[in-house]
């Protein structure tokens, strides 16, 4: 049989965690239910923000969780497609403006 | 995939609803998950009797012109379970002496029943306070012997209350069929331009949202904000109340689930979101639902897997408001469907 490092049961035993830590665990997970709640940001907005991320964090469970989520929200599949490619742009900005350091280097190096 | 026909004309072993029973009191909820009998007990609300009646939900056939991928009736143009009018005269008896304060017509399709009209304008002249009707929309497009429907139901003081999943076309056509959308559009316009849904106009009109997939609904204010927002721009649609409408395991959605190996995460979350507040809630402690053939049941979905009412009277010639009363209402795990969350019914959520 063949082995992962991921399971996609995993996910919804992520409350475990409390078991070996509770007072910490709780702590987590009180503070994570609070940033996702409607504040100056509607709840949809940090649904569509935090799929982004699980992807430029490349988390499995954070890409189901928040593809399930924005679902649930109603959002369509061009909006999430959206906010992903926000995602791949800041990635790809990020790669690609360190090449203004690499031309720094090469200068100071070079003749 | 477009489905065609319901899992009755298929022959599919899901059409039996003791199957379905089977199903969803095995696997998981052997030893994975508390049985729903179990949830409700460890919060004290075990068994769960009804209250006074509120609200008598008749379905009058199963017949329907459409065939929507989630539903629960396993309705479709090859369904024949249609009520008599001799069946229809019962529940009018019931009607004029019932207590409750809602009528609310569902299907298939209620207006595909050739004696609607008539039993419409006989129930109406009950004055009951509010008079439903479960309209598909589409209907009221299928065929020009409809397109009056908006002005008959607005004859009546019908409240119109209609499913529509999502506020695009794609969402929509994807579980209720292919042109459903723009036709739901066109019907909406047509209710709207009678007065149906228009701001302050005493003409109801509500809409139906039902996730369109392995999913549950989120908060219904901010659902039908969204869609008030996207059915003004987009079709300057008008509308009163959204109702947030959660899928129940069982029949159509029951299939989808374990054929796209959804059902154990489906059935994971509705239990992960299970609320005690919403059982003191739940349609079945102020509903009754009456079946196409005049049998009595605890809700709709009862009906479906044909759970009838545990009490002396189980049909509506032998109808009595008193007796059924404080019946212990039959459960099985598909009840999780209403007290996740907010909890739902026909009516939408239940809790806050």
């Amino acid at each position: 049989m063949a082995k992962t490092y991921y399971d996609p049961a995993d996910l919804r035993k992520f409350g475990k965690i409390t078991e070996w830590s509770e007072a910490l665990g709780n702590k987590f997970f009180e503070y994570y239910g609070k940033v996702f709640e409607d504040g100056a940001l509607s709840a949809r907005e940090k649904t569509l923000i935090a799929l982004a991320i699980a992807h430029t964090e490349q988390c499995p469970y954070c890409i189901d969780a928040y593809t399930k989520d924005s679902l649930q929200r109603g959002i369509t599949k061009e909006e999430m497609m959206e906010a992903v490619h926000v995602g791949a742009a800041i990635k790809s900005g990020a790669t690609l403006v360190h090449g203004v350091q690499m031309m720094n280097k090469h200068d100071k190096l070079s003749h | 995939m477009a489905i065609t026909k319901s899992l009755h004309k298929l022959e599919n072993d899901l059409a039996d609803p003791k199957n379905q029973l089977k199903i969803l009191s095995n696997g998981i909820f052997k030893d994975e998950l508390p049985t729903f009998a179990k949830k409700i007990a460890a919060s004290n609300q075990f068994p769960i009797q009804a209250k006074k009646l509120e609200i008598l939900q008749i379905n009058v056939g199963y017949m329907c012109n459409q065939v929507c991928a989630h539903c629960h009736v396993d309705a479709g143009p090859d369904r024949k379970e249609i009520m008599t009018r001799e069946t229809m005269q019962q529940c009018l008896d019931v009607i004029q002496k019932t207590g409750a304060h809602t009528l609310d017509l569902t299907g298939g399709a209620p207006e595909m029943n050739p004696n609607f009209r008539w039993f419409v304008e006989e129930a109406a002249r009950v004055g009951i306070q509010d008079f439903i009707v479960r309209s598909n929309l589409t209907i009221i497009r299928a065929n020009k012997k409809y397109y009056d429907l908006p002005s008959f139901f607005k004859k009546h003081n019908v409240h119109i209350v209609s499913s529509m999943p999502h506020y695009t076309r794609g969402k929509t056509d994807k579980q209720r069929g292919e042109g459903v959308f723009n036709q739901s559009i066109k019907a909406l316009q047509e209710l709207n331009k009678v007065g149906y849904g228009m701001p302050n106009s005493s003409l109801k009109l509500d809409l139906v949202y039902n996730p369109s997939g392995a999913f549950l609904p989120t908060n219904q204010a901010a659902l039908e904000s969204d869609f008030k927002k996207a059915l003004q721009e987009d079709f300057n649609i008008q509308f009163h109340n959204l109702f947030a409408i959660t899928n129940l395991p069982i029949s159509r959605f029951l299939d989808y689930l374990i054929a796209s190996d959804n059902y154990e995460d489906y059935m994971y979350a509705l239990v992960e979101a299970y609320n005690p507040e919403a059982v003191k809630s739940v349609m079945c402690t102020n509903t009754l639902s009456v079946s196409w053939d005049g049998y009595l049941y605890d809700c709709d979905f009862n009906q479906m897997l044909n759970l009838k009412v545990a009490s002396n009277v189980q049909h509506i010639s032998k109808y009595n408001e008193d007796l059924l009363e404080g019946r212990d209402i039959l459960i099985s795990q598909h009840c999780y469907g209403c007290t996740a969350g907010a909890g739902s019914s026909c009516q939408g959520t239940v809790a806050e």
